[in-house]
């Protein structure tokens, strides 16, 4: 079979064309479309490795059949950061130590834009760790991931406050 | 993974003629994709549900009922505010399940028809009557704590993993139902079934029928100012059952009107007993009451020596979610959704 779909992948429009049903969004993004940012870590919605942002939410890409996501709007971790400048997020886990080898740190980060999104946790770090509990991180960075969540979260707040005023 | 052809149907009727044996629908993939990649489901067909455009809306009714599309992920209907309000421990409930990521792609109709996570059903070498009638049950014998402490059958020992179950059961839920005859409404306790001699069957749900909506009536809302789901697990966030409970109460002049309690993980469906809620009815709240309806709710329960504790366990849980809910529902949903941790004087609860 062949199917076609139309994505906006980091704000660009692509057209793909899938030969096999069972490609996940996952695979799609890194074997196909160059995008290699997403990372696998379970394959099974376990570990959070693979967190992109779906039509804006956060989602696991491993459990996503591609053939299923025509018109939809993706953002993966090579779409956050603005030419050389960091996403707030971004910097904010440099800042903090956010992590340590790395392997999760894609996922982390997308999954921290999502909950910021949200609006439930703001800055409090017990909500902000229930939040992110899709997101192992194996080297056991949580105490510099909550704590770059938490002022991602409280510059972004402000900013948005400035841009309001 | 094996190959399998997908479809994509626009309709509800589009979906219904396009239904084979041995196809799947899929609605968030969540624990479907999950099935599919371990190999432990292969269907033939696999049904994308998402592009119906009518089974996405959550709609409160005049009579003050409330019908959620199939369709409506865990985390839209978590955080909608006027259903959080009436509804408080079923958003709870969803809120302690799984993860971010995971909450915004599963369905309600996925929740529902989630399949058990007995370690052997999803390892394709093991024997498992439910995977394989007549195989055999390996989980019977092991140490898996993912077992069911009432309802089970020599055949069968696994659990329903659903928290959003619990509480509909407690609220008495009905599922909307289409196939080939039309539609239908199943009561909640009618629609999980016990495995009993047939383990492979799962629902109510006949071959080919599709689940359109859920409903909760309008006397459900009345349980809202006193209504908590609890859950105790193995880590503090994103992780399964060991055991949980739902409690709710309709208090009138500090009297409890009428008490519902139903109990998660501990056999194939919610488990809900008419007698330890009639215990409840014209009562003034109170633990030694509660640690009653409990006793009584867990009435012939059975476990292997070394999962005694489980028993123990899930009493203790429902006790303390009934003492929960007499407490009242708290104005904000909790950092830790149905936890048995919390904030205790500003500190941290978990570090």
């Amino acid at each position: 079979m062949s199917l076609c779909i139309s994505l906006t992948l980091n704000g660009e429009a692509r057209d793909v064309t899938l030969d096999d049903p069972r490609v996940t969004l996952l695979d799609l993004l890194r074997e196909r479309l160059a995008l290699p940012g997403t990372k696998k870590g379970c394959d099974r919605g376990q570990c959070g490795a693979c967190t992109v942002l779906l039509n804006e939410r956060r989602a696991n890409a491993c459990l996503m059949l591609a053939a299923g996501l025509d018109g939809a709007e993706i953002t993966t971790i090579e779409g956050l950061a603005v030419g050389e400048t960091l996403h707030p997020v971004q910097a904010a886990f440099i800042e903090n130590d956010g992590f340590q080898c790395g392997y999760c740190t894609p996922g982390q980060i997308m999954s921290a834009v999502g909950l910021i999104a949200e609006g439930d946790a703001g800055s409090d770090p017990e909500r902000i760790r229930e939040g992110m509990s899709g997101n192992i991180c194996r080297c056991g960075a949580y105490h510099g991931i909550t704590l770059a969540v938490q002022e991602a979260s409280r510059r972004m707040a402000a900013k948005d406050e400035g841009d309001t005023a | 993974m094996k190959q399998f052809d997908y479809v994509q149907p626009k309709t509800v009727d589009e979906a219904l003629a396009s239904w084979e044996p041995n196809a799947a629908w899929l609605g968030g993939g969540t624990n479907l994709v999950d099935l599919m990649k371990l190999g432990v489901t292969q269907p033939q067909r696999v049904i994308d549900l998402t592009r119906i455009p009518d089974l996405g809306e959550i709609a409160f009714q005049e009579n003050g009922s409330v019908r959620i599309g199939a369709l409506v992920s865990n985390a839209a209907l978590a955080r909608h505010a006027d259903f959080a309000q009436h509804f408080p421990m079923v958003s709870e409930a969803l809120l302690s399940g799984a993860s971010g990521q995971l909450r915004n792609m599963a369905t309600v109709a996925g929740n529902l028809m989630q399949r058990t996570r007995c370690a052997y059903f999803q390892e394709e070498t093991a024997a498992c009557n439910r995977r394989i009638p007549g195989a055999g049950c390996d989980a019977r014998d092991s140490d898996e704590e993912a077992r069911a402490l009432l309802g089970a059958s020599p055949a069968y020992v696994a659990t329903n993993p659903s928290d959003f179950c619990v509480p509909l059961a407690a609220l008495e839920a009905r599922v909307e139902v289409r196939g080939a005859n039309g539609t239908r409404e199943i009561p909640f306790a009618e629609f999980h079934l016990l495995p009993g001699d047939h383990p492979e069957r799962e629902t109510a749900l006949a071959d080919g029928e599709l689940i359109i909506a859920l409903h909760l009536p309008a006397e459900a809302a009345g349980f809202a100012k006193h209504a908590r789901y609890l859950k105790v697990r193995d880590r503090t966030s994103f992780a399964f059952a060991t055991t949980a409970a739902a409690a709710a109460l309709r208090m009138e002049d500090g009297i409890i009107a009428e008490g519902r309690l139903a109990l998660g993980a501990v056999a194939a469906k919610p488990w809900r007993v008419a007698e330890a809620e009639a215990l409840l009815a014209g009562q003034a709240p109170d633990t030694a009451l509660f640690a009653r309806a409990a006793e009584v709710a867990m009435v012939g329960a059975e476990a292997p020596e070394h999962l005694e504790w489980k028993i123990d366990l899930a009493r203790r849980t429902a006790a303390r979610a009934l003492a929960m809910a007499a407490a009242g529902t708290p104005a904000r949903m909790p950092a830790l959704p149905a936890s048995t941790f919390g904030h205790q004087n500003g500190d941290l609860a978990h570090v």
